[in-house]
């Protein structure tokens, strides 16, 4: 059986949704998988929320726009709204605690809340709240090493930047650790 | 050498690939959703070595476009949907001209100013005229980030082979999304001034005129003649094309570029679901490819036109399969885009079981 899994990633502007997906799809890259990451580009950003798909798959990806999901990270209310029943039965949610009032309303997948705005406040860097969620997505599927992460953040992040690796290093491995302490 | 493989997006992989296939000028305009094209150019420029300038308008563009392929540049432009139309009276003149050149178009919604998100709805435009007398452009469709950087090449090869503007027309999506990309080599498009760049009278030779003007009808008819006479050659040599399943499919799928993409998904859907559908994409929009369309209604039972329009290819899939079995269509309209989902269960509609 052939392997995929298809992700979406949503939130306002800002929160790093555009770039946790384009971290995923990064990563994924260097570990030989095939992968699409395409964004929202359209009037949804311009009204402050944005997302992006990424398909990670052993084999050829068709379609890079999908409409339901195998995984939704979610960073705000209004993608909670539109994305929860776009998720596959017994896929996956990760949302952060914070800025996701609405309680559950489905009984056929996962949700996981994650305060990693919280988390990230606690390291000083509340930029790295996306780095805590995808920590923790990649506790529950295992899709790419974190230390390809790294590898990719230091490919993708500007020299001046650079500074910044050991932040979202901790940020990944706190995620992580959350995820670990539920189970 | 090392592959060089790299993650990005359809037009950045557009603009890299321009200047790897040895892009001596570009002239544009922003427009969304094509804007990091010539943003890319204008911070390579200074480091790379080529001519990038922001004109005024399209209208400007295109015209500076034609002015350096007089001389006998490689040169580009690019744009998007109302930005396009705004330059079919230069393309009208460039395909008269005989200039070859590169245009772009990610293609967004329409009609009118219309919205940003991809659209499908210039292909009339781009295959059939767009603007005026009896012209075409050379018409490639990329469906990955992959084709997006190869067709540079491709298009230049044409251009210059034809002397005939090429366009790659692709869309929003494609210029925006993100995949793996390898990169061709640089410096492996050789580049040779054409003898008959205007590039000013050597002594040693005549003088190089590039006109659009040919007041007498009887020269004019001659240049249609000979127009037509390329065009012809183009039909024969260069249709591009690619089928998937078609061998044993029962319905094809027809569609190019994006929607080409989507339908895969559809077409692995009805696999799935104990259909077999396969897929005919068109690279080449123009040269059609209808010679195969009508191979496979030899075979196929039914064809399935999927297109982010109204349904305008669909007019040349009739053409390839030429009344042989029944062309059905599902679109999107207006930057919506077709879901997989829906298209499979057209497919289901049209077998007539599950």
């Amino acid at each position: 059986m052939q392997k995929s899994e298809e992700i979406i990633i949503a939130g306002f502007g800002g929160q790093g949704v555009l770039s946790l997906g384009q971290m995923l799809a990064y990563s994924a890259m260097i570990e030989n998988k095939e992968v699409s990451w395409m964004p929202s580009y359209g009037p949804e950003m311009r009204g402050g929320t944005a997302n992006c798909i990424v398909i990670i798959s052993d084999t050829r990806i068709s379609s890079p726009i999908i409409t339901k999901f195998d995984s939704a990270i979610l960073l705000n209310q209004p993608s909670m709204d539109k994305f929860e029943k776009a998720v596959k039965p017994n896929g996956l949610i990760i949302y952060e605690e914070s800025t996701v009032v609405s309680k559950p309303r489905r009984d056929d997948v996962k949700y996981i809340k994650i305060a990693a705005l919280e988390e990230a406040t606690k390291l000083n860097k509340k930029q790295v709240a996306n780095m805590v969620l995808l920590g923790a997505f990649l506790e529950l599927k295992p899709l790419v090493g974190i230390e390809t992460i790294l590898k990719a953040l230091k490919t993708v992040l500007p020299e001046r930047h650079h500074h910044t690796i050991p932040v979202n290093q901790n940020a990944l491995t706190r995620g992580k650790e959350i995820v670990q302490e539920l189970q | 050498m090392t592959k060089e493989i790299r993650l990005m997006k359809g037009n950045e992989a557009l603009a890299e690939a321009s200047i790897r296939a040895g892009l001596q000028a570009y002239f544009g305009y922003p427009i969304t959703p094509q804007s990091e094209v010539l943003e890319y150019f204008a911070e390579q420029a200074p480091k790379r070595g080529f001519t990038v300038l922001q004109a005024e308008s399209e209208v400007a563009s295109i015209n500076m476009v034609f002015g350096a392929a007089g001389a006998g540049a490689r040169v580009m432009t690019s744009s998007s949907s109302p930005g396009i139309s705004l330059m079919q009276e230069g393309l009208s003149y460039i395909a008269a001209g005989e200039l070859p050149c590169l245009i772009v178009n990610v293609n967004r919604g329409g009609p009118g100013l219309g919205t940003i998100q991809p659209g499908q709805g210039d292909y009339f435009q781009s295959t059939k005229g767009g603007g005026h007398g009896d012209y075409h452009l050379i018409v490639l469709a990329p469906s990955s980030v992959q084709e997006m950087a190869d067709f540079v090449f491709e298009g230049f090869k044409l251009a210059e082979k034809y002397r005939n503007p090429v366009m790659i027309l692709t869309d929003g999506a494609l210029g925006q999304m993100m995949e793996k990309v390898e990169l061709p080599p640089e410096g492996s498009l050789p580049y040779v001034r054409p003898e008959w760049a205007t590039t000013g009278k050597a002594a040693t030779r005549e003088r190089n005129i590039v006109t659009t003007l040919f007041i007498e009808p009887e020269v004019m008819e001659q240049v249609n003649i000979k127009l037509q006479k390329k065009y012809t050659e183009i039909c024969e040599k260069e249709v591009r094309y690619e089928t998937i399943n078609c061998e044993d499919a029962e319905i094809v799928l027809c569609a190019y570029g994006l929607s080409a993409r989507i339908s895969q998904k559809a077409m692995d859907l009805a696999r799935e679901g104990g259909i077999k559908a396969g897929i005919f994409r068109p690279i080449t929009l123009y040269p059609y490819p209808y010679e195969i369309l009508n191979k496979l209604a030899e075979t196929a039972d039914h064809f399935l036109d999927v297109e982010m329009n109204a349904g305008q290819m669909i007019e040349d899939v009739r053409l390839g399969v030429n009344g042989k079995k029944p062309v059905h269509f599902t679109g999107r309209m207006g930057g919506m885009i077709p879901d997989p989902e829906v298209i499979y269960q057209e497919i289901v509609k049209i077998v007539g079981k599950k």
